[in-house]
Order: structure tokens, then sequence, then C-alpha cells
């Protein structure tokens, strides 16, 4: 009897292609072209193994997992294999028939990101003109149509301060969820981290804007936030904890801790054709590197909350301190906490250059 | 939110309930979230049909656990207003 859970959830990554080039997307710097895809026999067999394991959950998501025509024949098999199925989408692309497809194949929820509350500034992040019209006419008829609809925005130094109308936003197009994630920094977003860090009195507005409205909207719409790595003072449940909650699988079919944990030198990770699903989350050098609290070093060994929040992000202590077994320099017990928090206010003083668009080279 | 008798719960949108194999429980899915169901909240969720209301599942789970009607009204309310605050079920 193996002791180690199995994953409730599948990141699927169907492709790296997208229409939208935003400059913090948490996709590699070098994406996967079309002619490294797997194709939907991959994909099904993938699906059946992780329902038998106990996955529960999956995320199509990508890149733009509808630019993939078997999208729906995805959904379809998830949902037959038991599994609850969101889409993580920027919208752009979708219609109608390709929603009601989506639904009729048992797609449960679907996840639209907005860049900002304004057309020509979210036009002018995403670099695609008219995406955001499409955005608002695409989350009518996701609830339309009977779907749960959530609202992702991805805040940052050039779009914080429309937070209060992307808040009213969500609520007019009467989203279930409404997402605001401060900018993750890795992939793209850290290539363009000068141009999108918030200054400390936008990160200390933002968060109390949100607890306000928390407060005053309650249910109807449930608030998910996700604080600004360089400000907080104690790192997030990256993942949930490595190796014990999600699984990822890139577009070429690799199967990853996380979505960013190719950025960590020295782990290889195997296709999920070459060994079964099952070994590889339970015995793959990847999944246990940081799986549990064995791997930490001080501070972290001995500290209280090391099962609350299983060391924070990897990437993270990989992309500041150069060591990714190093404690993520978010918590303040970091030795480079302190370095981080400087960075940041010194970034965030800057006048923001040109960004680096997503851009497969 | 006034909830009565009269009040007919219904799963929210993108919301249901399911049974996982591998761990051998009832499951409440919701959009990027699951919720463990032990038995009498499978037992409150699966009379949530969208037709009865909060009296008529007092009433069919107080029967089938032949326990006093008081007793299982609270803990009913109780649980579906912790529900509704999860924007799990709508009351």
């Amino acid at each position: 009897m193996s002791s180690i859970a199995p994953p409730f959830a599948l990141m699927a990554e169907l492709t790296h292609r997208c229409p939208l080039q935003c400059p913090y997307c948490s996709n590699p710097l070098e994406m996967l072209k079309a002619n490294k895809e797997r194709d939907t026999a991959f994909w099904r067999g993938v699906i059946s193994e992780a329902a038998s394991m106990g996955v529960l959950q999956i995320h199509f998501s990508g890149g733009e997992p509808s630019l993939r025509s078997d999208l729906a024949a995805l959904i379809a098999h998830a949902t037959d294999c038991g599994m609850y199925a969101n889409l993580i989408t920027s919208a752009v692309l979708l219609n109608r028939d390709k929603l009601s497809a989506y639904a009729q194949a048992g797609l449960g929820h679907v996840q639209v990101s907005l860049q900002g509350a304004e057309a020509a500034n979210a036009d002018r992040i995403g670099n695609y003109k008219g995406a955001h019209e499409k955005k608002l006419e695409v989350a009518k008829l996701v609830t339309q149509i009977g779907m749960s609809l959530t609202i992702n925005a991805v805040v940052h130094r050039q779009n914080l301060e429309e937070l209060p109308a992307i808040i009213d936003l969500a609520l007019a197009l009467d989203a279930d969820r409404l997402e605001i994630a401060h900018v993750q920094y890795h992939g793209w977003a850290l290539e363009n981290r000068a141009a999108l860090i918030p200054t400390r009195a936008q990160f200390e507005a933002a968060d109390a804007l949100v607890a306000r409205k928390r407060e005053e909207i309650g249910a109807r719409m449930v608030i998910d936030y996700v604080v600004p790595d360089y400000y907080a003072d104690l790192p997030k449940t990256c993942m949930g904890g490595w190796g014990q909650k999600m699984l990822n699988i890139a577009p070429d079919g690799r199967v990853l801790p996380c979505h960013a944990a190719e950025t960590i030198p020295g782990l290889t990770f195997p296709r999920a054709d070459d060994l079964p699903l099952r070994e590889i989350w339970e015995g793959s050098d990847a999944f246990n590197k940081f799986r549990g609290t064995g791997w930490m070093q001080e501070p972290c060994s001995s500290c209280a909350l090391k099962e609350i929040d299983w060391g924070g992000c990897r990437c993270q202590a990989m992309a500041i301190t150069g060591d990714a077994a190093a404690t993520d320099p978010v918590c303040s017990r970091s030795p480079r906490h302190a370095a981080m928090n400087a960075m940041a206010a010194a970034e965030a003083q800057q006048e923001p250059g040109d960004f680096k668009w997503r851009r497969v080279s | 939110m006034r909830v009565t008798g009269e009040t007919v719960p219904r799963l929210r949108r993108g919301v249901r309930r399911q049974f996982d194999k591998a761990r051998d429980t009832a499951v409440l899915m919701a959009p990027e979230r699951v919720v463990v169901l032990d038995e009498i909240a499978d037992a409150i969720v699966t009379a949530c049909d969208g037709q009865r209301n909060i009296a008529d599942i007092v009433a069919l789970l107080a029967a089938r656990y032949q326990a006093p009607v008081e007793e299982i009204d609270g803990d009913v309310r109780e649980f579906l207003e912790g529900l509704a605050e999860s924007a799990l079920v709508t009351l």
C-alpha cells in the first residue's frame, strides 16, 4: 500500500499557442510549437489514467486550449471518466457554438481572463485589438448557457488603478467567482518584472479594497485573491505542496509537478506515455525532490509552519536565490527577504519600459 | 438571507455531487474545488434536488435516521448555510 496520496487535479496544457501575448504569461520562455503537441489519443489515455488514480478535476489550459479542435472530445472523455472539467481561456476565439458544444460535453466551469476593465488598456496589455469586447461577449454566453463563470484578472502596476472597475465588471457579468491574481514572477513575467511590479502603496490599496469588497459582496461572487509575493511575509502554499495535490502535463506530454518546474535545473520530467502516470507521480525524481519536508534546510526544517506552506515556491527560491532548496525569499525568515523587498520597491519606482511580448521565437 | 422551511436549496451553477471511487467517498465538485462529504452531508446534498424545500428535507432525513425533527432541522440549516456562504448552494 502506497503512502503517497493521489492528486486531486490535473492541469492539462494542451498547447502553448495563444492569440494573446500577455507579458506576464506563466508559460516558459521557450514555448513549444504546434508540431510538438500531442494527439487526441495521447490526451485520452492520460485522462483515463489520471481518473483511475483519483484525479477529480481537470483544468484544460495552455496557451489557449480552444485552439485544439479536439477540446470538446477531451472534455467529454474527462466527464465520462468522472472528472469535473474546467476551461481556462482567453475567450477571444470562442462563440456560442463552441461553448454549447463544450457544455454539452460536460464542461462545468469557464474561467475567462481579463487584462483590465477598459478596452484600450486591456487590449494593449494582451496585444490584441478587440480582445476585451470579445471577452465580455463570451463571458455573458457562459452563464447564459448555464456554466459557472470565473473572471480571472491578473493585476500589476499598469492596471491596478482599474481594480475597483474590474470588480464591478465581474459583478455585472454575473460571475460566480473573481480571481484577482497579482502577477507571479515566473516565465514571461520575470522577464517583464520591472514593468509590472506594483508599488507598495498600490498593493496596500488593493488589499484593503479586496477586504472591503469581500465583506460587501459575500457569497454572490467569491473573490479569490493571490497576493503579490514580493510584498508578502509568508510564502504561499504553492500548488498545495509539491507533488501533493496537482500534476501538470505540458503540450509535449511531459509530466511536471508545476508549470514552472522546468526552471529548476537538474530535474528531468518523464513523458506520460513513457511510464504509468501513477509511477511518475509516486516514484519519479522530479515529484519526490521537494515532496513533504525531508528536503528542507534551516530555517524551514524546524519551522512550525512547514506543513502549512510546505516551504512555499521552489521556482521562486530558484529564481531569486539560485538554490531551489533555499527558503522561499517571500518568507520573512529568509536571509534574502529584505533584499527582495528592496528590489521590488526599487523596480516599482522605475519608469516602465516596453513589454517583452510573449511570443514564440 | 432569510432561510425558512419554505426555502428551496439548490446546488449553485457548476456544482455537482458525485462519488469518488478512488477515495471511497461522496464529494461535491465545484469550479476548481472539491469538498469531501461525510454520510450525513451527502444525505443532505442528495436531498437538494431543486424541488424539496428545507422542511421536506428535514422530514425526509428525520424519518430516515429516526431522529427528532428539531435536531435535524438545526443540523440541516447550519450545514446548508455553510454551503451557501461557500458559494456551493443558493438559498
